[in-house]
């Protein structure tokens, strides 16, 4: 895991401020940038930077891509340690692989997988079953209690 | 703006398209909703009045910044998983979905006899013993209807994309 970096209070603030609720405006930063009394472009230099380090992930639309038609699970394998590098290989070339994660347990292997078409899911995990020759642990959201990210940067 | 608003939940073509410009953010321009107008071929106003509507109706969560939890120092993640009776999960699930340290939390299938378990609830926190004083407060609150849970720490990002369309779309 990479180690944290460094962010000045105002870097902390925007991050935490711009959780939701940006303004769907046509001068949005100005609007923003107002918040914390700076220009916009130094709005916009500090939001790039923060993108370039790595500090946010992204920033733009959350998309539920459930209600856009598509399916989503969570899938998990027991990978064997000596096969773990050729198996994260196999499942992680697959497109619709959108998150893989090493995790400490006999199920090691934890993946999501994002389909645009209803039943896709099945046939990518039957074909990492096929080509890893190791059972997929299908794990489907039945119900969501919550999502969303309420930590203070 | 909103008056005639849309009732379906279906995205159409032009949603397509809009997600499919947008999908890697907002660009960082004075005016990025005419940027965004010029990718899709409509107007700013059309793509404006589009994101509130797919807003209201939840096919867009949310529209803003998202933090890499790693680098705000929030460094230990463990996916907290709890074999919780299937008639208490509902109302023990809502509950700790209200817990500011836990980002995900969800029902999901068990796969007996080698997974029993049925929630799963992510929690962040900046050190392994923290991640350990939060999955305690759960047990507490989870007493008398959970057997047992587990925490599993991640270790690697093997891969993580936030592209959902793969295709541009016709």
């Amino acid at each position: 895991m990479s180690k944290p970096a460094e962010y000045d209070v105002l870097d902390r603030q925007i991050i935490n401020a711009l959780h939701g609720g940006f303004p769907i405006v046509d001068e949005p930063y100005v609007e923003i940038a107002s918040w914390f009394n700076i220009g916009s472009q130094e709005l916009i230099e500090r939001l790039d930077n923060l993108l370039k380090s790595g500090a946010l992930t992204r920033f733009g639309p959350l998309f539920n891509s459930q209600r856009m038609g598509g399916e989503v699970t969570l899938a998990a394998l027991c990978v064997p340690e000596h096969r773990y590098d050729e198996i994260a290989e196999i499942v992680n070339s697959y497109r619709q692989v959108a998150h893989n994660y090493q995790r400490e347990h006999a199920f090691n292997m934890w993946f999501v997988i994002c389909t645009e078409v209803p039943g896709e899911i099945k046939k990518v995990i039957q074909a990492i079953e096929d080509e890893t020759g190791l059972k997929v642990y299908d794990c489907p959201k039945e119900r969501e209690y919550f999502i969303g990210l309420r930590l203070q940067a | 703006m909103k008056s005639i608003k849309k009732i379906d939940t279906e995205i159409d073509e032009i949603d397509r398209r809009i997600v499919f410009a947008t999908q890697k953010g907002i660009p960082l321009v004075e005016r990025p909703f005419d940027a965004i107008a010029k990718q899709v071929g409509i107007t700013a106003n059309e793509i404006k009045y589009r994101l509130e509507v797919m807003l209201d109706n939840g096919i867009i969560r949310r529209i803003g910044a998202v933090p890499n939890h790693y680098h705000l120092g929030y460094v230990a993640n463990g996916m907290s998983v709890w074999d919780v009776d299937d008639d208490a999960v509902d109302e023990f699930g809502e509950i700790i979905g209200t817990l500011d340290y836990v980002s995900h939390c969800y029902k999901r299938p068990r796969h007996l006899p080698v997974w029993p378990y049925n929630l799963f609830a992510m929690i962040h926190a900046k050190t392994r013993a923290e991640v350990e004083e939060k999955a305690a407060a759960i047990a507490t609150i989870l007493e008398g209807v959970c057997r047992n849970h587990e925490i599993l720490y991640s270790t690697r990002i093997l891969k993580k994309t936030g592209l959902r369309l793969f295709n541009t779309p016709k």
